[in-house]
Protein backbone atom coordinates (compact mmCIF):
# COMPACT_ATOMS: atom_id res chain seq x y z
CA UNK A 1 0.00 0.00 0.00
CA UNK A 2 1.56 3.60 -1.07
CA UNK A 3 0.84 6.11 1.77
CA UNK A 4 -1.63 9.20 1.61
CA UNK A 5 0.68 11.91 2.47
CA UNK A 6 -1.24 14.67 4.19
CA UNK A 7 -0.25 17.25 1.68
CA UNK A 8 -1.96 15.28 -1.19
CA UNK A 9 -5.44 14.42 1.45
CA UNK A 10 -5.21 18.38 1.89
CA UNK A 11 -4.88 19.47 -1.35
CA UNK A 12 -7.18 17.14 -2.69
CA UNK A 13 -9.96 19.02 -1.17
CA UNK A 14 -8.63 22.35 -2.15
CA UNK A 15 -8.99 21.77 -5.44
CA UNK A 16 -12.53 21.17 -4.76
CA UNK A 17 -12.74 24.30 -2.98
CA UNK A 18 -11.14 26.13 -6.23
CA UNK A 19 -13.99 24.41 -8.43
CA UNK A 20 -16.98 25.04 -5.95
CA UNK A 21 -16.00 28.94 -5.47
CA UNK A 22 -16.94 30.03 -9.27
CA UNK A 23 -19.94 32.37 -8.34
CA UNK A 24 -20.91 32.60 -4.95
CA UNK A 25 -25.07 32.93 -4.76
CA UNK A 26 -25.69 35.60 -1.89
CA UNK A 27 -27.31 33.71 1.45
CA UNK A 28 -30.77 34.73 2.48
CA UNK A 29 -30.40 37.09 5.85
CA UNK A 30 -32.52 36.59 8.77
CA UNK A 31 -34.59 39.25 7.83
CA UNK A 32 -35.87 38.16 4.65
CA UNK A 33 -36.18 34.67 6.48
CA UNK A 34 -38.60 36.64 8.75
CA UNK A 35 -40.71 38.58 6.26
CA UNK A 36 -41.21 35.16 4.52
CA UNK A 37 -43.06 34.26 7.76
CA UNK A 38 -44.58 37.47 8.39
CA UNK A 39 -45.91 37.42 4.64
CA UNK A 40 -47.12 34.04 5.55
CA UNK A 41 -48.70 34.29 8.80
CA UNK A 42 -50.46 37.86 7.38
CA UNK A 43 -48.19 39.53 10.59
CA UNK A 44 -49.50 36.76 13.28
CA UNK A 45 -47.33 35.65 15.79
CA UNK A 46 -46.06 32.12 15.02
CA UNK A 47 -44.79 30.56 18.25
CA UNK A 48 -42.50 27.13 18.45
CA UNK A 49 -44.84 24.51 19.28
CA UNK A 50 -44.75 20.94 19.77
CA UNK A 51 -47.36 20.02 17.84
CA UNK A 52 -45.18 20.19 14.26
CA UNK A 53 -43.06 17.84 13.70
CA UNK A 54 -39.69 18.35 11.15
CA UNK A 55 -37.85 15.22 10.69
CA UNK A 56 -34.69 16.22 8.73
CA UNK A 57 -30.87 14.25 8.94
CA UNK A 58 -28.34 15.58 11.35
CA UNK A 59 -26.32 15.73 8.64
CA UNK A 60 -26.75 15.58 4.83
CA UNK A 61 -23.90 14.01 2.88
CA UNK A 62 -24.38 16.12 -0.02
CA UNK A 63 -26.50 19.12 -0.19
CA UNK A 64 -28.31 18.57 -3.13
CA UNK A 65 -30.94 15.70 -1.91
CA UNK A 66 -31.65 16.64 2.15
CA UNK A 67 -34.68 14.28 2.91
CA UNK A 68 -37.67 16.14 4.69
CA UNK A 69 -40.76 14.96 6.70
CA UNK A 70 -43.22 17.68 8.26
CA UNK A 71 -46.17 16.42 10.16
CA UNK A 72 -48.46 18.15 12.12
CA UNK A 73 -50.81 16.83 14.85
CA UNK A 74 -53.94 17.34 14.20
CA UNK A 75 -57.92 16.00 13.90
CA UNK A 76 -57.98 16.60 10.29
CA UNK A 77 -61.78 16.99 10.49
CA UNK A 78 -63.51 19.82 8.46
CA UNK A 79 -63.52 22.63 11.50
CA UNK A 80 -60.33 21.41 12.68
CA UNK A 81 -57.28 21.25 10.34
CA UNK A 82 -54.06 22.20 8.62
CA UNK A 83 -54.39 24.41 6.02
CA UNK A 84 -50.52 25.20 4.77
CA UNK A 85 -46.84 24.06 5.91
CA UNK A 86 -44.19 26.56 4.93
CA UNK A 87 -40.79 25.41 4.87
CA UNK A 88 -38.16 27.76 4.60
CA UNK A 89 -34.23 27.31 4.70
CA UNK A 90 -32.37 30.35 6.43
CA UNK A 91 -29.04 30.39 4.47
CA UNK A 92 -30.20 29.37 1.10
CA UNK A 93 -29.98 31.65 -1.66
CA UNK A 94 -33.42 32.45 -1.17
CA UNK A 95 -35.17 31.10 1.66
CA UNK A 96 -38.77 29.41 0.09
CA UNK A 97 -38.63 25.87 0.23
CA UNK A 98 -42.25 24.69 -0.49
CA UNK A 99 -45.90 25.18 0.84
CA UNK A 100 -47.82 22.54 1.67
CA UNK A 101 -51.35 23.14 1.12
CA UNK A 102 -53.46 19.92 3.23
CA UNK A 103 -57.38 19.80 3.23
CA UNK A 104 -59.35 17.76 5.50
CA UNK A 105 -59.02 15.22 3.24
CA UNK A 106 -55.46 14.54 3.64
CA UNK A 107 -56.53 12.63 6.76
CA UNK A 108 -52.82 13.45 8.50
CA UNK A 109 -51.47 16.41 7.86
CA UNK A 110 -47.91 14.86 6.73
CA UNK A 111 -45.73 15.14 3.75
CA UNK A 112 -42.32 14.39 2.61
CA UNK A 113 -39.93 15.99 -0.22
CA UNK A 114 -36.32 16.62 -0.66
CA UNK A 115 -34.76 19.81 -0.56
CA UNK A 116 -31.42 21.53 -1.86
CA UNK A 117 -29.34 22.94 0.91
CA UNK A 118 -26.32 25.34 0.54
CA UNK A 119 -24.95 24.74 3.34
CA UNK A 120 -25.37 23.76 7.20
CA UNK A 121 -28.61 25.72 8.28
CA UNK A 122 -31.74 26.02 10.05
CA UNK A 123 -34.89 24.56 8.68
CA UNK A 124 -37.84 26.26 9.74
CA UNK A 125 -41.32 24.75 9.05
CA UNK A 126 -44.71 26.91 9.44
CA UNK A 127 -48.09 25.39 9.92
CA UNK A 128 -51.39 27.14 9.56
CA UNK A 129 -54.52 25.65 11.29
CA UNK A 130 -57.71 26.08 10.45
CA UNK A 131 -58.53 27.90 13.87
CA UNK A 132 -56.04 30.78 12.16
CA UNK A 133 -53.25 29.75 14.86
CA UNK A 134 -49.50 29.43 13.55
CA UNK A 135 -47.01 26.86 15.06
CA UNK A 136 -43.30 27.06 14.56
CA UNK A 137 -40.54 24.24 14.89
CA UNK A 138 -37.40 24.52 13.66
CA UNK A 139 -34.30 22.22 12.98
CA UNK A 140 -30.43 22.31 11.77
CA UNK A 141 -29.10 20.42 9.41
CA UNK A 142 -25.01 20.20 8.84
CA UNK A 143 -24.31 19.80 5.11
CA UNK A 144 -21.42 17.83 4.02
CA UNK A 145 -19.19 19.71 1.85
CA UNK A 146 -15.40 19.84 0.32
CA UNK A 147 -16.16 15.31 -0.31
CA UNK A 148 -14.43 14.10 -3.52
CA UNK A 149 -16.48 15.64 -6.17
CA UNK A 150 -15.91 13.79 -9.12
CA UNK B 1 -34.31 13.96 -20.09
CA UNK B 2 -36.21 15.75 -22.56
CA UNK B 3 -39.56 15.48 -21.45
CA UNK B 4 -40.57 15.21 -17.74
CA UNK B 5 -41.91 11.72 -16.61
CA UNK B 6 -43.95 11.84 -13.89
CA UNK B 7 -44.15 7.95 -11.57
CA UNK B 8 -47.05 7.45 -9.10
CA UNK B 9 -47.50 4.94 -6.15
CA UNK B 10 -50.54 4.63 -4.59
CA UNK B 11 -52.85 1.49 -3.73
CA UNK B 12 -54.93 0.20 -6.29
CA UNK B 13 -57.68 -0.36 -3.28
CA UNK B 14 -58.82 0.39 -0.07
CA UNK B 15 -61.14 0.83 2.76
CA UNK B 16 -63.60 3.51 3.77
CA UNK B 17 -61.96 5.39 6.26
CA UNK B 18 -58.46 4.22 5.55
CA UNK B 19 -55.82 6.93 5.39
CA UNK B 20 -53.30 5.82 2.48
CA UNK B 21 -50.07 6.74 1.48
CA UNK B 22 -49.33 8.67 -2.16
CA UNK B 23 -45.79 9.26 -3.18
CA UNK B 24 -44.74 10.57 -6.45
CA UNK B 25 -41.30 11.07 -8.48
CA UNK B 26 -41.30 13.43 -11.38
CA UNK B 27 -37.96 13.93 -14.17
CA UNK B 28 -36.75 17.31 -14.18
CA UNK B 29 -33.67 18.55 -13.67
CA UNK B 30 -35.04 21.75 -11.71
CA UNK B 31 -32.70 24.45 -13.16
CA UNK B 32 -32.70 27.02 -10.18
CA UNK B 33 -31.65 30.29 -11.84
CA UNK B 34 -28.51 30.82 -9.28
CA UNK B 35 -26.13 28.66 -11.83
CA UNK B 36 -24.02 30.31 -13.98
CA UNK B 37 -22.56 28.84 -17.18
CA UNK B 38 -19.16 28.32 -18.20
CA UNK B 39 -19.37 31.81 -20.03
CA UNK B 40 -20.78 33.63 -17.14
CA UNK B 41 -23.97 33.92 -18.05
CA UNK B 42 -26.72 32.90 -15.36
CA UNK B 43 -28.62 29.72 -16.42
CA UNK B 44 -32.71 30.92 -16.24
CA UNK B 45 -34.80 29.22 -13.70
CA UNK B 46 -36.68 26.32 -15.12
CA UNK B 47 -38.63 24.14 -12.49
CA UNK B 48 -41.86 22.68 -11.44
CA UNK B 49 -43.60 25.18 -9.57
CA UNK B 50 -46.76 23.92 -8.64
CA UNK B 51 -47.88 20.21 -7.75
CA UNK B 52 -51.94 19.21 -7.77
CA UNK B 53 -53.12 15.68 -6.32
CA UNK B 54 -56.97 15.88 -6.53
CA UNK B 55 -59.93 13.12 -6.19
CA UNK B 56 -62.86 12.63 -7.49
CA UNK B 57 -62.05 16.27 -9.46
CA UNK B 58 -61.57 17.91 -6.00
CA UNK B 59 -58.39 19.36 -4.76
CA UNK B 60 -56.94 17.17 -1.51
CA UNK B 61 -53.15 18.03 -1.46
CA UNK B 62 -51.11 20.99 -3.13
CA UNK B 63 -47.67 21.96 -3.28
CA UNK B 64 -46.05 25.33 -4.07
CA UNK B 65 -42.63 24.23 -5.18
CA UNK B 66 -39.61 26.64 -5.25
CA UNK B 67 -36.10 26.27 -7.05
CA UNK B 68 -34.58 24.39 -3.61
CA UNK B 69 -36.67 21.53 -3.78
CA UNK B 70 -34.53 18.95 -5.41
CA UNK B 71 -34.10 17.83 -9.00
CA UNK B 72 -36.28 14.84 -9.59
CA UNK B 73 -38.66 16.05 -7.26
CA UNK B 74 -40.33 13.43 -4.75
CA UNK B 75 -43.34 14.22 -3.12
CA UNK B 76 -44.98 11.93 -0.27
CA UNK B 77 -48.37 12.74 1.09
CA UNK B 78 -51.93 11.14 2.83
CA UNK B 79 -55.24 11.40 1.62
CA UNK B 80 -57.89 9.53 3.81
CA UNK B 81 -60.51 7.29 1.06
CA UNK B 82 -64.06 8.12 1.27
CA UNK B 83 -65.32 6.83 -1.66
CA UNK B 84 -63.75 5.01 -4.42
CA UNK B 85 -62.60 6.95 -7.89
CA UNK B 86 -60.38 8.56 -9.36
CA UNK B 87 -56.98 10.42 -8.63
CA UNK B 88 -55.16 13.11 -11.37
CA UNK B 89 -51.76 14.31 -10.39
CA UNK B 90 -50.96 17.62 -12.16
CA UNK B 91 -47.71 18.81 -11.98
CA UNK B 92 -47.13 22.38 -13.56
CA UNK B 93 -43.67 23.65 -15.47
CA UNK B 94 -42.35 27.11 -15.29
CA UNK B 95 -42.26 26.47 -19.33
CA UNK B 96 -45.83 26.45 -19.70
CA UNK B 97 -45.98 22.18 -19.80
CA UNK B 98 -48.63 20.17 -17.86
CA UNK B 99 -48.22 17.11 -16.85
CA UNK B 100 -50.46 14.66 -15.58
CA UNK B 101 -51.22 11.33 -14.04
CA UNK B 102 -54.39 9.73 -13.06
CA UNK B 103 -55.01 6.25 -10.81
CA UNK B 104 -58.14 4.64 -10.27
CA UNK B 105 -58.77 3.80 -6.47
CA UNK B 106 -61.48 0.65 -5.39
CA UNK B 107 -63.06 1.09 -2.38
CA UNK B 108 -63.56 -2.84 -0.64
CA UNK C 1 -28.57 24.66 -8.38
CA UNK C 2 -24.59 23.75 -7.39
CA UNK C 3 -24.33 24.39 -3.64
CA UNK C 4 -21.67 26.30 -3.28
CA UNK C 5 -21.33 28.77 -0.13
CA UNK C 6 -18.40 30.09 2.06
CA UNK C 7 -18.54 26.87 4.35
CA UNK C 8 -16.66 26.53 1.34
CA UNK C 9 -13.76 28.46 2.45
CA UNK C 10 -13.91 28.08 6.15
CA UNK C 11 -13.34 24.18 5.32
CA UNK C 12 -10.42 24.60 4.22
CA UNK C 13 -9.86 25.63 8.11
CA UNK C 14 -10.85 22.33 9.61
CA UNK C 15 -9.59 20.23 6.73
CA UNK C 16 -6.96 19.65 8.63
CA UNK C 17 -8.90 18.62 11.58
CA UNK C 18 -11.39 15.89 9.50
CA UNK C 19 -8.04 14.81 7.79
CA UNK C 20 -8.18 11.09 7.58
CA UNK C 21 -9.61 10.78 10.99
CA UNK C 22 -11.82 7.56 10.90
CA UNK C 23 -15.20 7.41 10.03
CA UNK C 24 -17.47 10.19 11.66
CA UNK C 25 -20.76 8.70 10.09
CA UNK C 26 -22.08 5.12 11.21
CA UNK C 27 -22.73 3.88 7.66
CA UNK C 28 -24.14 0.12 6.64
CA UNK C 29 -26.21 -1.17 9.74
CA UNK C 30 -29.11 1.29 9.98
CA UNK C 31 -31.51 -0.31 6.61
CA UNK C 32 -32.77 -2.91 5.01
CA UNK C 33 -31.39 -3.79 1.61
CA UNK C 34 -32.60 -3.01 -1.90
CA UNK C 35 -34.81 -6.61 -3.54
CA UNK C 36 -33.06 -9.04 -4.25
CA UNK C 37 -29.63 -7.82 -2.69
CA UNK C 38 -28.72 -10.40 0.10
CA UNK C 39 -25.52 -8.67 1.38
CA UNK C 40 -23.30 -5.65 1.02
CA UNK C 41 -19.98 -7.51 1.83
CA UNK C 42 -18.46 -10.41 0.77
CA UNK C 43 -15.03 -12.39 0.98
CA UNK C 44 -12.74 -12.14 -1.62
CA UNK C 45 -12.73 -15.71 -4.30
CA UNK C 46 -9.10 -15.34 -4.62
CA UNK C 47 -6.44 -15.69 -2.30
CA UNK C 48 -4.02 -12.64 -4.56
CA UNK C 49 -6.83 -10.47 -3.62
CA UNK C 50 -5.89 -7.12 -2.14
CA UNK C 51 -8.57 -6.85 0.03
CA UNK C 52 -9.64 -8.76 3.19
CA UNK C 53 -13.38 -7.87 2.88
CA UNK C 54 -15.65 -6.71 0.10
CA UNK C 55 -17.59 -3.80 0.52
CA UNK C 56 -20.30 -2.15 -1.27
CA UNK C 57 -20.20 1.81 -1.72
CA UNK C 58 -23.82 1.17 0.16
CA UNK C 59 -21.81 0.08 3.30
CA UNK C 60 -19.89 3.61 4.00
CA UNK C 61 -22.93 6.30 3.20
CA UNK C 62 -25.13 7.76 5.64
CA UNK C 63 -28.88 5.89 6.73
CA UNK C 64 -30.52 8.73 4.81
CA UNK C 65 -28.37 8.10 1.55
CA UNK C 66 -28.90 4.48 2.11
CA UNK C 67 -32.78 4.92 2.50
CA UNK C 68 -32.82 6.36 -1.18
CA UNK C 69 -31.76 3.01 -2.40
CA UNK C 70 -34.04 1.14 -0.28
CA UNK C 71 -36.97 1.14 -2.17
CA UNK C 72 -37.40 0.92 -5.92
CA UNK C 73 -39.89 3.56 -5.66
CA UNK C 74 -38.13 6.40 -3.74
CA UNK C 75 -34.58 5.93 -5.95
CA UNK C 76 -34.40 8.19 -8.64
CA UNK C 77 -32.49 6.24 -10.73
CA UNK C 78 -35.73 4.23 -11.92
CA UNK C 79 -36.52 7.05 -13.46
CA UNK C 80 -34.02 6.11 -16.07
CA UNK C 81 -34.59 2.24 -15.35
CA UNK C 82 -38.54 2.98 -17.00
CA UNK C 83 -37.23 4.47 -19.48
CA UNK C 84 -34.30 1.83 -20.22
CA UNK C 85 -37.59 -0.49 -20.33
CA UNK C 86 -39.71 1.65 -22.99
CA UNK C 87 -36.35 1.51 -25.26
CA UNK C 88 -36.21 -2.07 -25.10
CA UNK C 89 -39.16 -2.92 -27.28
CA UNK C 90 -38.96 0.27 -29.35
CA UNK C 91 -38.31 -0.41 -33.14
CA UNK C 92 -35.29 1.59 -34.22
CA UNK C 93 -32.58 1.13 -37.59
CA UNK C 94 -32.42 -0.07 -40.98
CA UNK C 95 -33.26 -3.75 -39.76
CA UNK C 96 -36.44 -2.32 -38.01
CA UNK C 97 -35.22 -3.86 -35.10
CA UNK C 98 -35.58 -3.50 -31.20
CA UNK C 99 -33.20 -5.03 -28.10
CA UNK C 100 -36.66 -7.39 -27.78
CA UNK C 101 -36.39 -8.60 -31.00
CA UNK C 102 -33.34 -10.78 -30.66
CA UNK C 103 -33.64 -10.68 -26.96
CA UNK C 104 -37.52 -11.18 -25.58
CA UNK C 105 -37.97 -10.94 -22.04
CA UNK C 106 -34.93 -8.61 -20.84
CA UNK C 107 -35.91 -10.17 -16.96
CA UNK C 108 -35.25 -13.32 -18.56
CA UNK C 109 -32.26 -12.60 -20.98
CA UNK C 110 -30.38 -9.91 -18.96
CA UNK C 111 -30.65 -11.79 -15.96
CA UNK C 112 -27.09 -12.26 -15.72
CA UNK C 113 -25.38 -9.89 -18.30
CA UNK C 114 -25.49 -7.11 -16.37
CA UNK C 115 -22.91 -8.93 -13.95
CA UNK C 116 -20.29 -10.67 -16.38
CA UNK C 117 -19.21 -7.04 -17.78
CA UNK C 118 -16.80 -6.19 -19.48
CA UNK C 119 -16.80 -9.65 -21.66
CA UNK C 120 -14.88 -10.64 -24.15
CA UNK C 121 -16.34 -9.85 -28.21
CA UNK C 122 -14.72 -12.47 -30.65
CA UNK C 123 -15.74 -10.16 -33.71
CA UNK C 124 -13.97 -6.69 -32.15
CA UNK C 125 -11.42 -8.81 -30.78
CA UNK C 126 -11.39 -7.01 -27.71
CA UNK C 127 -13.53 -6.81 -24.41
CA UNK C 128 -16.67 -4.74 -24.44
CA UNK C 129 -18.68 -3.17 -21.08
CA UNK C 130 -21.97 -3.01 -21.58
CA UNK C 131 -22.96 0.53 -23.16
CA UNK C 132 -20.58 -0.47 -25.80
CA UNK C 133 -22.56 -3.79 -26.21
CA UNK C 134 -25.30 -1.66 -26.37
CA UNK C 135 -24.41 0.38 -29.34
CA UNK C 136 -22.50 -2.68 -31.09
CA UNK C 137 -26.02 -4.32 -30.98
CA UNK C 138 -27.40 -0.70 -31.95
CA UNK C 139 -24.83 -0.47 -34.69
CA UNK C 140 -24.62 -3.98 -36.08
CA UNK C 141 -28.35 -5.52 -35.66
CA UNK C 142 -30.43 -2.31 -35.74
CA UNK C 143 -28.28 -0.79 -37.95
CA UNK C 144 -29.25 2.22 -35.89
CA UNK C 145 -26.66 4.72 -34.64
CA UNK C 146 -25.03 4.57 -31.60
CA UNK C 147 -25.94 6.38 -28.53
CA UNK C 148 -23.64 9.24 -27.30
CA UNK C 149 -21.57 8.11 -24.40
CA UNK C 150 -23.76 9.67 -21.13
CA UNK C 151 -26.39 10.40 -23.36
CA UNK C 152 -30.27 10.16 -21.76
CA UNK C 153 -31.12 6.90 -23.95
CA UNK C 154 -27.62 4.96 -23.06
CA UNK C 155 -27.74 5.83 -19.49
CA UNK C 156 -30.72 4.91 -19.36
CA UNK C 157 -30.39 1.08 -21.40
CA UNK C 158 -27.78 0.74 -19.44
CA UNK C 159 -29.75 1.25 -16.07
CA UNK C 160 -32.33 -0.78 -17.16
CA UNK C 161 -30.06 -3.96 -18.40
CA UNK C 162 -27.94 -3.91 -15.44
CA UNK C 163 -30.85 -3.97 -13.18
CA UNK C 164 -32.15 -7.00 -14.81
CA UNK C 165 -28.78 -8.47 -13.40
CA UNK C 166 -29.60 -7.38 -10.03
CA UNK C 167 -28.59 -9.31 -7.00
CA UNK C 168 -26.19 -11.37 -9.33
CA UNK C 169 -22.69 -11.75 -7.84
CA UNK C 170 -20.13 -9.58 -10.20
CA UNK C 171 -18.43 -12.15 -12.04
CA UNK C 172 -15.91 -11.28 -14.92
CA UNK C 173 -13.80 -12.88 -16.99
CA UNK C 174 -9.86 -12.15 -16.43
CA UNK C 175 -8.05 -15.15 -18.27
CA UNK C 176 -7.68 -15.83 -21.54
CA UNK C 177 -7.91 -13.01 -24.16
CA UNK C 178 -8.64 -10.58 -21.25
CA UNK C 179 -5.56 -11.25 -19.40
CA UNK C 180 -3.76 -8.72 -20.60
CA UNK C 181 -6.68 -6.30 -20.48
CA UNK C 182 -6.66 -6.96 -16.28
CA UNK C 183 -3.11 -6.43 -15.92
CA UNK C 184 -3.01 -3.25 -18.17
CA UNK C 185 -6.37 -2.22 -15.70
CA UNK C 186 -4.32 -3.42 -12.56
CA UNK C 187 -1.29 -1.24 -13.77
CA UNK C 188 -3.30 2.08 -14.31
CA UNK C 189 -5.25 1.27 -10.71
CA UNK C 190 -1.74 1.16 -8.95
CA UNK C 191 0.10 4.10 -11.25
CA UNK C 192 0.46 7.20 -9.40
CA UNK C 193 -0.80 10.23 -12.12
CA UNK C 194 -1.75 13.93 -12.14
CA UNK C 195 -0.16 16.72 -9.80
CA UNK C 196 -1.00 15.23 -7.07
CA UNK C 197 0.74 11.87 -7.87
CA UNK C 198 -2.10 9.63 -7.10
CA UNK C 199 -3.26 6.13 -7.79
CA UNK C 200 -6.68 4.57 -7.07
CA UNK C 201 -4.79 2.70 -4.47
CA UNK C 202 -3.95 5.62 -2.77
CA UNK C 203 -7.49 6.27 -1.72
CA UNK C 204 -9.44 3.34 -2.37
CA UNK C 205 -7.27 0.54 -1.20
CA UNK C 206 -5.33 1.84 1.76
CA UNK C 207 -8.15 4.37 3.07
CA UNK C 208 -11.60 3.20 2.60
CA UNK C 209 -13.81 4.00 5.50
CA UNK C 210 -11.53 6.83 6.72
CA UNK C 211 -12.83 10.67 6.13
CA UNK C 212 -10.85 12.53 3.46
CA UNK C 213 -12.25 15.93 4.20
CA UNK C 214 -15.85 16.03 4.26
CA UNK C 215 -15.96 12.69 2.39
CA UNK C 216 -15.95 8.91 3.69
CA UNK C 217 -13.83 7.24 1.24
CA UNK C 218 -14.79 3.89 -0.21
CA UNK C 219 -13.25 0.57 -1.76
CA UNK C 220 -14.23 2.25 -5.16
CA UNK C 221 -16.67 -0.66 -5.78
CA UNK C 222 -18.54 -1.09 -9.50
CA UNK C 223 -21.49 -2.83 -8.68
CA UNK C 224 -23.60 -0.15 -8.14
CA UNK C 225 -23.11 1.45 -11.64
CA UNK C 226 -24.97 3.25 -13.51
CA UNK C 227 -25.33 5.08 -10.02
CA UNK C 228 -27.38 7.90 -9.11
CA UNK C 229 -25.35 10.63 -7.48
CA UNK C 230 -26.90 13.73 -5.27
CA UNK C 231 -23.75 15.72 -6.68
CA UNK C 232 -24.76 14.92 -10.57
CA UNK C 233 -28.62 15.01 -9.43
CA UNK C 234 -29.04 12.20 -12.03
CA UNK C 235 -27.42 8.40 -13.26
CA UNK C 236 -24.50 8.38 -14.08
CA UNK C 237 -21.95 5.90 -15.84
CA UNK C 238 -19.23 4.07 -14.60
CA UNK C 239 -16.45 6.17 -16.72
CA UNK C 240 -17.94 9.55 -15.71
CA UNK C 241 -16.82 8.50 -12.23
CA UNK C 242 -13.14 7.63 -13.07
CA UNK C 243 -13.06 10.90 -14.76
CA UNK C 244 -14.21 12.79 -11.64
CA UNK C 245 -11.56 11.11 -9.50
CA UNK C 246 -8.85 11.76 -11.90
CA UNK C 247 -9.82 15.65 -11.73
CA UNK C 248 -9.37 15.39 -8.01
CA UNK C 249 -6.12 13.96 -8.46
CA UNK C 250 -5.63 16.76 -10.98
CA UNK C 251 -4.48 14.30 -13.76
CA UNK C 252 -6.12 14.52 -17.32
CA UNK C 253 -8.65 12.00 -17.37
CA UNK C 254 -8.85 9.14 -19.88
CA UNK C 255 -12.04 9.59 -21.73
CA UNK C 256 -14.89 7.88 -21.64
CA UNK C 257 -14.99 4.62 -23.40
CA UNK C 258 -11.58 4.35 -23.77
CA UNK C 259 -9.61 1.49 -23.77
CA UNK C 260 -7.44 2.75 -20.51
CA UNK C 261 -11.29 3.01 -18.99
CA UNK C 262 -12.20 -0.25 -20.36
CA UNK C 263 -8.80 -1.95 -18.71
CA UNK C 264 -9.79 -0.08 -15.35
CA UNK C 265 -13.77 -1.22 -15.33
CA UNK C 266 -12.79 -4.91 -15.74
CA UNK C 267 -9.69 -4.66 -12.73
CA UNK C 268 -12.51 -2.83 -10.46
CA UNK C 269 -15.07 -5.82 -11.29
CA UNK C 270 -12.68 -8.27 -10.36
CA UNK C 271 -12.19 -6.22 -7.02
CA UNK C 272 -15.48 -6.53 -6.13
CA UNK C 273 -16.45 -10.27 -7.82
CA UNK C 274 -18.81 -11.58 -5.69
CA UNK C 275 -20.61 -8.75 -4.35
CA UNK C 276 -24.06 -8.58 -5.65
CA UNK C 277 -25.20 -6.17 -8.95
CA UNK C 278 -26.66 -3.48 -7.47
CA UNK C 279 -27.29 -0.87 -10.08
CA UNK C 280 -28.53 1.58 -10.08
CA UNK C 281 -27.68 2.57 -6.75
CA UNK C 282 -27.79 5.48 -5.33
CA UNK C 283 -24.84 7.19 -3.58
CA UNK C 284 -24.05 11.32 -2.50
Amino acid sequence: MKEMSRRQALALGSGLVAITLLPLPATASIEEVNEDIKKFTGGAEAAESAIIKLEVPEIAENGNTVPLSVSVDSPMTADNYVKRVILLAEKNPNPGVATFHFTARSGVAEASTRMRLATTQNVVAVAELSDGSFHMTKSTVKVTIGGCGG
Amino acid sequence: MAKSKPRVKAPKSASKGEVITIKTLISHKMESGQRKDKQGNVIPRSIINHFTAKFNGEVVFEVDIEPAISANPYLQFKMRVDEPGEFEFIWNDDDGSVYTKKQKLKVG
Amino acid sequence: MELKNKATVSALGVAFAALLVPGLLAGGEALALPEGIETVKVAPTSKDHPLDEILSGWHFRSPETQALQEDDFENPAFLWVEQGEELWSTVEGAANKSCSSCHDDASETMATAGANMPKWNEALGKPVNLEQQINHCRTERMEADAWKWESTQLLAMTAYVRNQSRGEPVAVQTDGPMKPWFEKGKDIYYTRVGQLDMACSSCHEGYYGQQIRADRLSQGQTNGFPTYRFKWQKIGSLHRRFKGCMKNIRATPYKVGSDEFLALELYTAWRGQGLPVEAPAVRQ
